[in-house]
């Protein structure tokens, strides 16, 4: 553990949550101990459900009514543990400010976002006429650098970019001039170039402000890029706590180690794992996106897509979200389709499936149209598809046990009953992982691991001819994500079903496919060998992304940062 | 309350791997929370079938025994509720009312729910023409004043038994379910598991009773128990217009129809069918709940 830094702007001493749920204690926090010192940035780093955001929320008595919050957190002399409301109201926005995670949230979509920052301003000094109001809320838009924002401050959030909303609510934040900022995941809901630019404004405003900046954080690449010291969080205590520098040269706890090990990497993978169930023709090809340049030996490809156009209508408006994609898969392939959020890789995904309006172009599945099947050819079409879904939450139905939302598609299609079923329901879960006594529970009584391993066996169960894997384990933690891409890797290997694995995250990618093709705005700007488009990406855009994601090395990642930014 | 078979969750698998748990059945049926709603509700349907059996309990039996001297007079031995206006027994009275109160209850309940889920789950479903079809339906519906158009349809028929005036009571309440029903298939048909069971390929039908339908209805049931009572009220306001169940007739609604002018000196003319009336409505939100909690795995401990 670090030394007592004598002149420690917050200093949290034996802090404990307990939350008394219908009788029962459960303790979220134990006895958690740090320090943040003036003008620096500690990250409160773990899992979901490791008591990080408790911690945080605590320090501002933002806590729901059934918590008991026991220890101490002195904010420069002052306690804030078991304040009344009113001493609270004084500390909240102008001593400690929070900025949440999803800024589109935070902000009010009826008010202009002047409006928004005006009253934060107004709230911490009440003395400031109209024109001095104003002035403020500009600077305080230059300060987290909008761009012109005079024309900004009658603007609605909807108008703006989330990137944008983000640096509003941090501009809000800063209205009060606190001595500590809260980030509680800043970046977590954004694209990793728009997280590249609101993590440089932070960093460059803490310069400018001299201000604290308590960051929580699941992403170990948005520690290594911001933190100065970290304290890692497991199950509501803290395991580790030291310079970032050290922490990610040198872990000693055995969990950071898991955690940190966990993290994909770009480049982890051995370039020379020439998987076998591809075939070597397929991997000589590095511009596929068109089957006929293909050797005529090939075989036909599993999802052929060509010239696909999706476009959605709303109002009259026409909003084309894929524009001209020709992209094939074969079979034992995995493809990543990658890019950021409105890029149209989802949509293109849940076209392959028939889920979005298709304007023009074709999508074959082994050869056959998907755009003009109806009816019983579009369900018999379907079972050769399997799909899973991003958020295993939403994906299962609630009231299906486990059994019942594995066994559907085989009791519907393959028409299986009693033994039979059971037998096969068995060795799909097995083949997860899930074997025995999960069978009878239903979601709600799983992990999201958990969960998302339940949508992969249902998915495999017809033992489809492609996967459509729309960001599979963008919802999970990263330790859990490791688990689930090993099981997914694993059922490919055995089962050789074609994959178009859908992702934001490259190092995900990295670790999993054989192609990668990058879309932005609709279309693929870049398509080819995995070793390739990492290594020597074609296209700006790649390179862009490839540099924007931060790594998990605070070294590297600063290196990195002066070579993008200089 | 035959829609709740419909609401029950795949199966609960049998035999087999089961023997540590999933029996929300036997332990809901041991419950306190089910055992005493039910029990209520099944002596009322019990007095409602033979009304007889109940009504002579005090020696005063028949509810058309009366005696004009004794108009509004305070309960007496023998007479444990009293006397209406008209010096009848109103004990005997209200058992006997209850055969027709909860009949047009129950049955109006019913079609309206019916009526309620097919269209609305049409429209929340399909969208598109039925959808807009269906919601203009409901709006003109809603927008009728319900008096009056239970006043022109019931003239029009002329005759009126439990049966027309529950069928009329369910043209005027069903739009305001199927607007829920609607909105609730609306928000279930676009969530992920819903999806899921396209690309899956499984059949539309399918995908309703054992997708949608199960994590849809719940609001849906909730407002179809608490329907119950209004409905009886309702009925009340219908008779008191004269335009309800004919003179002869006796009913909840009739009583406290005549009651509620003698309320400040006759208040047990109020009390004791509006007591029934409670028990009545509460016995079925209870039991609505029960079987709502016991139908969803989420709230099983």
């Amino acid at each position: 553990m670090t030394e007592p830094t004598p002149d420690a702007l917050l200093r949290v001493a034996g802090l404990g949550v307990e939350f008394d749920v219908d009788g029962q204690r459960n303790v979220a926090v134990e006895d958690v101990s740090f320090e943040i010192g003036r003008n620096e940035v500690l990250a409160l780093v773990g899992e979901s459900g490791s008591g990080k955001s408790m911690t945080a929320m605590s320090l501002l008595g933002l806590l729901p009514r059934n918590a008991t919050v026991t220890g101490s957190a002195m904010l420069d002399g002052q306690e804030l543990i078991g304040l009344d409301p009113k001493g609270l109201r004084e500390v909240r926005g102008s001593r400690v400010a929070m900025i949440f995670q999803d800024p589109l949230a935070a902000l009010n979509p009826v008010l202009t976002i002047g409006f928004q920052i005006a009253e934060a301003v107004r709230l911490h000094d009440r003395r400031r006429d109209r024109a001095a109001v104003r002035a403020r809320v500009i600077e305080l838009l230059r300060l987290v650098e909008i761009a012109d924002p005079e024309t900004r401050l009658g603007q609605y959030p909807h108008q703006l970019s989330g990137g944008q909303c983000q640096r509003v609510v941090i501009a809000m934040a800063l209205a009060g001039d606190p001595e500590l900022l809260i980030a509680d995941e800043p970046t977590t809901a954004l694209d990793v170039t728009v997280q590249a630019e609101v993590l440089d404004v932070l960093r460059r405003m803490r310069g400018r402000l001299q201000s604290s900046i308590l960051l929580i954080t699941h992403d170990m690449g948005v520690v290594a890029d911001l933190a100065d010291r970290v304290a890692v969080m497991r199950r509501g205590v803290v395991v580790e706590c030291d310079s970032a520098e050290r922490l990610f040269a040198e872990p000693w706890n055995d969990y950071t180690r898991e955690l940190l090990a966990s993290v994909p990497r770009i480049g982890a993978r051995l370039v020379v794992t020439e998987r076998p169930s591809v075939p070597a023709s397929a991997r000589a090809i590095t511009e596929t996106a068109d089957a006929a340049t293909a050797p005529p030996r090939e075989p036909a490809p599993v999802l052929d897509i060509d010239e696909l156009v999706v476009e959605y209508r709303s109002r009259g408006r026409t909003v084309r979200a894929v524009d001209g994609v020709s992209l094939s898969v074969r079979r034992g392939e995995i493809v990543a389709l990658v890019g950021e959020s409105g890029s149209g890789k989802s949509t293109t995904g849940l076209a392959s499936v028939g889920l979005a309006p298709v304007a023009s172009g074709s999508i074959r599945i082994s050869g056959r149209e998907l755009k003009t099947a109806k009816g019983r050819e579009l369900r018999e079409l379907r079972q050769r598809v399997g799909v899973v879904f991003q958020n295993p939450t939403t994906s299962l139905n609630p009231r299906f046990s486990v059994r019942d939302a594995v066994a559907e598609p085989l009791r519907v299609h393959r028409r299986l009953r009693g033994r039979a079923l059971d037998d096969a329901v068995d060795r799909l879960l097995d083949g997860v992982g899930l074997s025995g006594g999960w069978q009878e529970r239903y979601p709600h009584e799983l992990s999201g691991g958990q969960r998302q391993r339940v949508a992969i066996a249902r998915a495999v169960a017809l033992d489809p001819e492609l996967l459509i894997a729309d960001e599979p384990t963008s919802a999970l933690d990263v330790s859990v994500q490791a688990r689930v891409l090993d099981v997914f890797r694993e059922l490919q290997e055995r089962l050789g079903f074609a994959c178009l694995f859908i992702s934001h995250d490259l190092a995900v990618v990295d670790s999993l496919s054989d192609r990668i093709a990058v879309m932005q705005r609709g279309r693929i700007v870049e398509i080819g060998q995995r070793e390739q488009v990492l290594s020597a990406p074609n296209h700006p855009y790649t390179r862009q992304l490839l540099d924007a994601a931060p790594v998990a090395d605070p070294v590297a990642q600063r290196a990195r940062r002066e070579a993008r930014v200089g | 309350m035959s829609q709740l078979a419909d609401l029950a969750p795949a199966p609960v698998p049998a035999g087999r791997r089961t023997p540590w748990r999933r029996t929300p059945w036997r332990r809901t049926v041991r419950s306190i929370r089910f055992l005493v709603p039910a029990a209520m509700l099944a002596l009322l349907v019990v007095i409602a079938l033979f009304p007889s059996l109940f009504a002579g309990l005090f020696g005063n039996g028949d509810p058309r025994v009366c005696d004009l001297r004794m108009s509004g007079d305070a309960p007496a031995p023998g007479h444990p509720f009293g006397y209406d206006l008209q010096g009848c027994d109103v004990y005997a009275n209200v058992i006997y009312g209850t055969q027709s109160s909860l009949a047009v209850g129950v049955f109006t309940t019913m079609l309206a729910t019916v009526a309620a889920v097919v269209l609305g789950t049409i429209a929340g479903y399909r969208g598109g023409a039925a959808d807009w079809i269906i919601s203009r339906l409901t709006d003109v519906f809603l927008g009728f004043p319900f008096l009056l158009g239970a006043i022109v349809v019931l003239t029009s028929i002329g005759q009126r038994s439990v049966l027309t005036v529950s069928l009329v009571l369910s043209l005027f309440g069903w739009p305001l379910m199927a607007r829920l029903v609607r909105g609730s298939v609306r928000s279930v048909r676009n969530a992920d598991y819903v999806r899921a069971a396209r690309t899956m390929g499984i059949g539309t039908g399918r995908i309703i009773s054992h997708h949608v339908l199960p994590n849809a209805l719940a609001p849906v049931l909730v407002i179809a128990t608490i329907t119950t009572g209004s409905v009886i009220v309702a009925e009340s306001s219908l008779t008191y217009l004269g335009i309800g169940l004919e003179a002869p007739a006796i009913s909840w609604g009739l009583q406290l129809a005549s009651a509620s002018s003698q309320f400040l000196s006759s208040p047990h003319l109020l009390v004791f069918p509006s007591l029934f009336l409670a028990v009545t409505v509460l016995s079925i939100i209870s039991l609505g709940d029960t079987l709502r909690s016991t139908l969803d795995p989420r709230r099983q401990q």
